[in-house]
Order: C-alpha cells, then structure tokens, then sequence
C-alpha cells in the first residue's frame, strides 16, 4: 500500500489511508526524504487520520522521518492521531519525542505556514 | 469457545493481519472502539515480537465467555529462542534488538491480564486477556 505524496508549494503532504506494514512504512521514510530534496520542500505534514494502531515500528519510523527531514532544514508535523491511538500509545510507552503534532492537516499547514513567515 | 482464530506469524504483512483480525474480533464480541484499538495495539506488539526475536509463530484469538462477564483471549506463541530473564524483559525500557523494545510492559498495560512462559531455546508463550467493562 502506497502513500500518495501531494506537494503544495514549499510543503510536502503524506496521506495514510491504510494500515501500513512495515515495508510500506520504510518505503514512506524513504520516498519523503526523497521528494523533500527534489521539490526543496520546507515543510512535511503526515496525516495518520486513518490509522487505527501505531504501534513501536510505525512511531520510531515516523521519529526518524522527522530527524531525517530536519537534517534538510525543513520540519515535519504530525497530524490526525485520534483520540484512542493516542491513549494506546501512552500505555505502550511509545513517544514522538521532538516532533511536532497538530490535531488535522488544517492545524499542520497553519503551523507549517506560520513557521515559513517567521523565517524560524 | 465458539471463535477461535489462528494467524501465523511469519512475516511484517502478517503482524497488520494478526491485529485487524483481533480488532474484528473485539469489535464482534461488542468491545467498544476504544478497547479494540488497544487489543489491536497489543497484538501488534506481541506479534512484532515473534517476527522480530522469533521469525515465525502464531497469534490465536479466542472469545472468553465466563460466568460473569467476557472477554477476549490472544495468545502469541513461538518457538523462537525464549526469554532467560523474564523479569527484566518486564521492566520499562528494556531492549535487545536496538532502540526496540520488546513492548511487554506496554502489553501489559494494555490488557487486563498477562501471562509469559519462556524457556531459552524452546519458544514463548504470551497470553493476555481483556475483560468487557
């Protein structure tokens, strides 16, 4: 399964719209590090809406996404990890330190937006 | 015990089958969302752990219909190269396949009951249960 890369302007979106194994999640880090390069991205936004489980693999991939990205000086936000995920993902011990969430895609594009103005 | 389903457990595409099976499950025996999510959490652990230290296994699910209440029953089974320390694969943060833990802790928190039996070299057994509310 395939996740579709959409570029808008200097930013890059992720849409997951099934499970993921953890071929297709290795294959997402590589991809978006890929297109990050070729378009000059300066901002990443992963919607994981549609996820029903992240569990240890999909959470350190998605860390390494973020750290990867950041290396090309642009930033990834997280967005959409609903409310029961998220419970699960506390009781597994399972962190998203140093990367950024937001609620949905609007929230993310906000930020995204908002960090380009500020040249931060 | 009418539902009893067994996943093998030999590759990554099968961990995503083992828990969406469970979640099904959970969600038939009338587990509410919220608690499907967390027995697929679970599975997705215990069943990462067999592909990762064991290569291949199983997952069984099966309904538990007590007296009182019911519940769901996963078993993960393997006969990969066992535990020797039970104890510390127990504690928080403990790994030894890198920065991957085995996420027994985590499973534990997740369900209400959990069980290990472990021998080096003859495989691990890990059943958990989760009770409806």
């Amino acid at each position: 399964m395939e996740v579709p890369l959409l570029k808008q302007g200097d930013f890059l979106i992720a849409t997951i719209q099934a499970a993921l194994t953890d071929a297709d999640l290795l294959h997402l880090r590589t991809a978006l590090v890929q297109q990050v390069v070729k378009f000059r991205s300066r901002g990443v936004i992963v919607d994981v809406t549609s996820l029903d489980v992240m569990d240890s693999f999909a959470s350190r991939t998605l860390r390494e996404v973020a750290q990867m990205i950041r290396l090309r000086g642009a930033e990834t936000v997280i967005v959409g990890i609903q409310p029961d995920v998220a419970f699960a993902m506390v009781q597994l011990g399972l962190k998203l330190e140093d990367v950024t969430t937001a609620l949905d895609l609007e929230e993310g594009l906000a930020h995204l937006s908002r960090r380009s103005t500020n040249g931060v | 015990m009418g539902n009893e389903i067994h996943v093998s457990i030999n590759s990554d595409q099968d961990i995503v089958a083992a828990r969406q099976k469970g979640r099904t499950l959970a969600a038939a025996l009338g587990f509410s969302s919220g608690d499907a999510t967390l027995i697929a959490a679970a599975i997705s652990e215990l069943a990462r752990n067999i592909v990762t230290y064991a290569k291949s296994g199983e997952i069984q699910l099966n309904e538990l219909n007590g007296s009182m209440r019911q519940g769901i029953q996963v078993i993960a089974r393997d006969e990969g190269p066992g535990i020797s320390d039970i104890p510390q694969a127990l504690r928080d943060g403990f790994s030894t396949s890198g920065s991957l833990g085995l996420g027994l802790p985590g499973v534990k928190r997740l369900m209400d009951e959990f069980e290990i039996v472990s021998a080096e070299t003859l495989g691990t057994t890990v059943t958990v249960k989760k009770w409806k509310h």
